[in-house]
């Protein structure tokens, strides 16, 4: 079952299967991957090290980094990335910011 | 060995692709790189794949970008898409990751179009999923088609009212909108109105976004105060004063924005001298009349060199060109000069409106000195009351926060926070924000992996290091 979201996708297009958390979404391909996600319902992207707070796509142009997703073990910014077939998408298992320092 | 460019551009929005054009015209090698799959800046985001419907959507300014992607194309210069500078060193050497690797570009100049950032808003509630920037619901449509339904818009300025008249012609009109501006700053505003009036397209454009939205019905609330969001680990409502009068707006959604300010991650990591500009309320580089900085060979064009908008941007990015070709022999100064001038006339008249504006759609206050449990630092969840505190410590720049509890540390490298550190110890410290400063900007200027610098080609590896 589709959650609610209350993002409403304008336009329609070819769709293919990705996985979020392992639960099976299907995703406009080659759309943007935070916009697909929140257009999908996904409401708790991540959870902050800090004090575990949830958050979601605040700024979608790859500045803010709260949209921190995890891809084949890498933790990636989900408004940086198109969405392709197969995707397994996770929220990041690092808790976020600090995974991704170097 | 890298092949040495003329020029490196960084960012492909308004002011890069201008500069690009006209940079490979006049015979300059050009490379430009920009994060995004595609040519456009935030401004025309993803212009060249927007549907015909979108495009009434979002206005003929929006689509007028396909005329700079156009010329982008046509020019042959080499555009280096989805990639991530992280680092830009010794005159220059550019390093970047583009899909997963590690890569370097050299250039003996580089002009730094990388545009705006939006203002940071921290007020109660800010970091709950739900709550976005305008500029993000811009993106959403722009890119994507998609649009929130029954949102709610905060803050103030020009590109309040664009986004909720594109939300109202998208079917998907906003449940309020709470500005912050006051009938005082409008008055305030007056004094500029000759500058209102040379730059009378731009007002004649709001008034007609105005009607829009009055027309859906969107309730206005102006001079609210007391701005807060509610919720359990998402948005659910947002709670203001209006009137006198305490108001709840139930919305899953809620759109932030009082201005946007210049980008200056770049520039700093460069060591370019920046000033407070008091009418902006931000950094802004400091610059000749053509973009170059005070650091050699390095220009800046754009959003990034002080707000101008996409228009104004366009001609910064040309005018540097200009100079740039001139400098390398391949225009005459005489050439420079004459090609400049209309540039110059047309770049005033885009700026003639900005003093208004920038008078009665100023930031709201309380979002730039917060109250002391508001979280100012996203990343870190460093407080309001927490940097104050470090100020009675003996605090009086901003890099000491970092030492104190890690303001500015996360991966956002202070962006979202930079301004606010500074505006919160230059009150407690009682001295400006020249004397108080900003953050010290080291690269990598974005996150960079052990991976992608492992898979960097072998010939640039050891530069890297």
């Amino acid at each position: 079952m589709k959650p609610a979201s209350p993002f409403l996708e304008l336009e329609s297009a070819p769709r293919v299967d990705v996985t979020w958390d392992g639960t099976a979404l299907s995703l406009p391909e080659g759309a943007n991957l935070a916009a697909a996600l929140l257009a999908a319902g996904v409401k708790v992207f991540r959870h902050t090290p800090v004090s575990g707070a949830p958050r979601a796509p605040f700024c979608m142009m790859g500045a803010c980094f709260d949209c921190l997703i995890e891809i084949d073990g890498v933790t990636r910014q989900a408004c940086m990335l198109e969405v392709t077939e197969g995707m397994a998408i996770t929220r990041p298992q690092e808790m976020g910011a600090h995974a991704n320092e170097t | 060995m890298l092949m040495k460019r003329d020029l490196a551009i960084i960012g492909a929005g308004p002011a890069g692709m201008a500069a690009a054009a006209l940079a490979a015209e006049l015979g300059l090698s050009v490379t430009v790189l920009d994060e995004q799959p595609r040519a456009g800046g935030q401004i025309y985001r993803d212009v060249d794949r927007a549907s015909p419907a979108r495009g009434t959507i979002l206005g003929a300014d929006y689509t007028d970008g396909r005329r700079l992607t156009e010329e982008l194309r046509r020019s042959g210069v080499d555009h280096i898409t989805s990639a991530v500078v992280w680092a830009i060193e010794d005159a220059f050497r550019i390093s970047y990751t583009r899909e997963g690797r590690g890569a370097q570009v050299e250039a003996d100049r580089v002009l730094l179009a990388t545009g705006a950032l939006e203002r940071p808003m921290p007020i109660p509630g800010w970091t709950l999923p739900g709550v976005m920037t305008a500029g993000a619901g811009q993106i959403l449509l722009k890119q994507s088609g998609v649009a929130a339904r029954g949102s709610v818009l905060v803050g103030a300025g020009p590109l309040l009212y664009l986004i909720a008249a594109q939300m109202v012609r998208a079917g998907t009109p906003p449940a309020a909108m709470i500005e912050t501006q006051t009938l005082g700053d409008m008055i305030r505003a007056l004094r500029h109105v000759g500058g209102a009036l040379r730059g009378w397209p731009y007002m004649a454009k709001g008034l007609k976004m105005l009607a829009e939205i009055k027309r859906a019905k969107v309730p206005r609330y102006t001079g609210a105060t007391q701005i807060a969001v509610e919720g359990e680990g998402k948005a659910e409502a947002v709670t203001f004063t209006h009137n006198g009068r305490k108001q709840r707006i139930p919305c899953e959604t809620v759109f932030l924005h009082h201005g946007v300010v210049p980008n200056t991650q770049a520039a700093r990591s460069l060591g370019v001298s920046h000033i407070w500009d008091a009418p902006q309320a931000a950094f802004a580089p400091v610059l000749d009349a053509w973009g170059e900085s005070d650091a050699a060979g390095v220009f800046i064009a754009g959003d990034g060199a002080g707000i101008g908008g996409a228009k104004a941007a366009e001609y910064a990015g040309q005018l540097a060109a200009l100079k740039i070709a001139a400098e390398t022999n391949r225009l005459s100064t005489q050439d420079r000069d004459r090609k400049a001038a209309p540039l110059r006339r047309a770049l005033a008249g885009e700026l003639a409106v900005r003093p208004f504006l920038d008078a009665a759609y100023p930031p709201f206050d309380a979002a730039l000195t917060p109250a002391d449990s508001t979280v100012i630092c996203r990343c870190e969840e460093v407080t309001a009351g927490d940097i104050r505190s470090y100020a009675k410590l003996g605090c009086l720049g901003p890099n000491q926060t970092k030492a104190f509890g890690r303001a500015g540390m996360g991966p956002c490298q202070g962006r979202y926070c930079g301004l606010t550190v500074t505006a919160l110890l230059a009150d407690a410290n009682g001295q400006s924000a020249d004397e108080t400063g900003y953050y010290r900007i080291r690269p990598p200027l974005k996150p960079v992996t052990l991976s992608e610098l492992a898979a960097m080609d072998e010939t640039t590896q050891d530069a890297a290091e």
